[in-house]
């Protein structure tokens, strides 16, 4: 059981990208025009505060979340995908004229337990 | 805004919707390619690439602009800071009057900027006309008006000694616009800007790069060469390059919170300020007596709830959570769904439909998860939850429907904005209550309160932590209305005189009118 996972589809990006760019990490958005949506910057280029949340680690790359969101999102599970059409934002692109998205379950009462604790502050 | 009541018939169809541009008798010109506006010239993207530009009301492309390189953000910013002494040096009449000419311009073209925005955007152009575009030009008319008004003040320190305090301007400032009013957030930032002296460069939103293009042609001959500069292409790329530019004094941004942390970061990296307008999750709180009578007023409240379908809902004050009273909720809401119903969903540029298309496939794709997760959270759907099945020409838009979603304030329909026309409403037992979940939000952007009750309605307006909180109206964005956010909704202020500060350095003369020695050495 973790936080955040991925699709097949979104491990194979990651790894792409990896290859061609070197280590990534993920930030979750949130609010506004490209909000919802994971960000995916060279690893270290966004600043990962203290309070900041590691959700996990997706292919090989971490998963942060602000920590008020957090609040807001832990009785859900982050679903790391791909989708149609060049990034809008900041975002790095999951290939060509492809896009990083956050796909949601909601998780149930033993999943949630389970998870209790887990999504940690800070740099991981 | 007042609702357009005479419509030109030129530039439309025997059906009365405006010819799509680029088309034979359309208003708007469309160039197969169109390159960044530099200099007061256009200049061709350095690596000479291109990106096809999509317009969401058919989903396919309709022309080209430059897809530009951190080169190309250096290029526009010599040409704006070879323009910068001149411009920071014109007296306030020549700054003045070069916003009224541009206001004038706009005004000129009004009708065809208004199916260009309509075009690029999505949005219905009956809001272009009657809204973005007349608000556009007002902001420039507003900012011309407050440059007059520009008067540094000085204080009598002691009887030999004053303080002088004058405004300078900043110098070149970067901006980023978001897609969701391409013009009007580009005035929102341009005005204040020019007005305070400084050049600009522009970077639009990746998915609504082209109607501010046509802006540029519009405007090109009235403003200085350099003054303004338009730089289009990928955010991860020339937004980064013109927002961690040591060569800018500030920045200047709308859209999303990760986003406005990284712009934040970027500027302290360069020790400059910065202006984010980031994202909200605005309450709308509709009080009981709201239906004390069946009246004008109700009729207005109504419509005031059906509004976060205004834009699509790609507003980042979208009135996307309504509190309802409990004690009226079952009649109010009955009233509110059959309004929503009668919403005409088709072709933007039929100036008689109310909803259009969503801006992008990556906008309605993330609506559909929002959909899927309140559903998963239990949430009712009480009218809408699917994309919207157009024809013809518009088959492949992006179009979803009206949709109302029932539940409470800890489902992240309720937390998170969806930026579609999603509303997601629930049920309050008293004041005190409404301030509670009103409050219960990451966000603090817009709010709605409407009750015939004045001094209620003054408790609420200031019990919300929210900077802006419309009372008995919504969505109105009049120049001289401060406008930004609390909590995670941003920093700093637009629409406001007040810009001008933001927009300034504060130059202290400290003189001193006494002969006398200090004495010290």
């Amino acid at each position: 059981m973790a936080r955040v996972v991925a699709t097949p589809a979104a491990i194979e990006a990651v790894d792409r990208l990896r290859a061609g760019e070197g280590p990534v990490m993920f930030f979750q958005s949130g609010g506004c025009c490209d909000g919802s949506l994971p960000i995916c910057f060279h690893d270290g280029e966004f600043v990962i505060g203290s309070h900041d949340v590691h959700l996990g680690t997706v292919a090989a790359s971490p998963f942060y979340i602000d920590h008020r969101q957090f609040e807001a999102w832990k009785h859900t599970q982050l679903i790391l995908d791909v989708g149609t059409g060049d990034p809008e934002g900041f975002s790095l692109a999951a290939g060509d004229g492809r896009h990083f998205i956050t796909r949601s379950r909601v998780l149930t009462g033993p999943e949630q337990a389970a998870l209790e604790g887990t999504g940690t502050p800070g740099v991981h | 805004m007042a609702v357009v009541e005479e419509v030109t018939t030129d530039g439309m169809t025997s059906e009365g919707a405006f010819v799509a541009p680029g088309q034979p008798g359309s208003l708007v010109d469309v160039k197969p390619r169109y390159d960044n506006f530099i200099g007061g010239r256009w200049v061709p993207p350095t690596k000479g690439q291109y990106m096809q530009n999509i317009s969401p009301v058919t989903g396919h492309p309709f022309t080209e602009v430059a897809r530009s390189t951190a080169e190309d953000v250096d290029l526009a910013l010599d040409a704006a800071h070879a323009a910068r002494d001149a411009w920071g040096g014109s007296s306030l009449a020549e700054r003045a009057a070069v916003l009224n000419a541009i206001a004038d311009a706009i005004e000129a073209n009004l009708t065809m900027l208004a199916v260009a925005e309509s075009w690029e955007n999505g949005k219905p152009v009956r809001e272009t006309l009657a809204a973005d575009i007349p608000l556009a030009v007002d902001h420039f008319r507003y900012f011309a008006g407050a440059t007059r008004s520009l008067e540094g003040r000085s204080t009598e320190i002691d009887k030999d000694t004053v303080a002088y305090h004058f405004q300078e301007p900043l110098g070149v400032v970067g901006q980023i616009i978001p897609f969701n009013f391409p013009l009007l957030m580009a005035a929102w930032k341009i005005a204040p800007a020019l007005a305070a002296g400084n050049c600009t460069v522009v970077k639009p939103a990746s998915p609504t790069p082209w109607s501010i293009l046509k802006l540029a042609e519009v405007i090109a001959a009235v403003v200085p060469p350099g003054v303004i500069n338009i730089v289009t292409g990928p955010g991860g790329e020339i937004g980064k390059a013109l927002a961690s530019s040591p060569r800018i004094a500030k920045i200047g941004f709308t859209g999303e919170t990760t986003t406005g942390r990284l712009i934040m970061q970027y500027a302290a990296e360069n020790l400059i300020p910065s202006t984010v307008e980031l994202g909200g999750k605005s309450p709308n709180i509709f009080f009981g007596d709201v239906m004390d009578h069946d009246d004008r007023y109700l009729d207005k409240a109504i419509e005031g709830l059906v509004l976060y379908a205004f834009n699509k809902g790609e507003v980042c004050t979208c009135p996307s959570r309504a509190l309802v009273q409990e004690s009226m909720y079952d009649q109010f809401m009955e009233r509110c769904l059959e309004r929503i119903g009668r919403i005409t969903q088709g072709n933007p540029l039929d100036p008689t439909v109310m909803l259009g298309a969503q801006n992008s496939a990556q906008q309605l794709e993330k609506i559909t998860g929002y959909v899927d997760i309140g559903v998963q959270e239990g949430a009712e759907v009480l009218i809408g939850g699917e994309r919207t099945p157009l024809s013809g020409d518009l088959v492949d838009g992006y179009y979803f429907e009206p949709t109302v979603m029932k539940g409470h304030n800890d489902m992240r329909i309720f937390q998170e904005e969806i930026f579609g026309p999603v509303l997601a409403v629930t049920t309050f037992t008293d004041e005190a209550d409404a301030v509670r979940i009103a409050n219960d939000t990451l966000y603090g952007l817009g709010a709605g309160v409407w009750t015939r009750n004045g001094n209620l309605a003054y408790r609420m307006g200031r019990a919300i932590k929210a900077g802006r909180v419309w009372t008995n109206c919504y969505h109105l964005y009049p120049a001289g209305a401060a406008f930004g956010g609390y909590k995670i909704s941003g920093v700093g202020r637009e629409n406001h005189l007040m810009m001008l500060e933001h927009y300034s350095q504060t130059k202290n003369l400290l003189v001193s009118y006494s002969d006398e020695p200090m004495g010290f050495f």
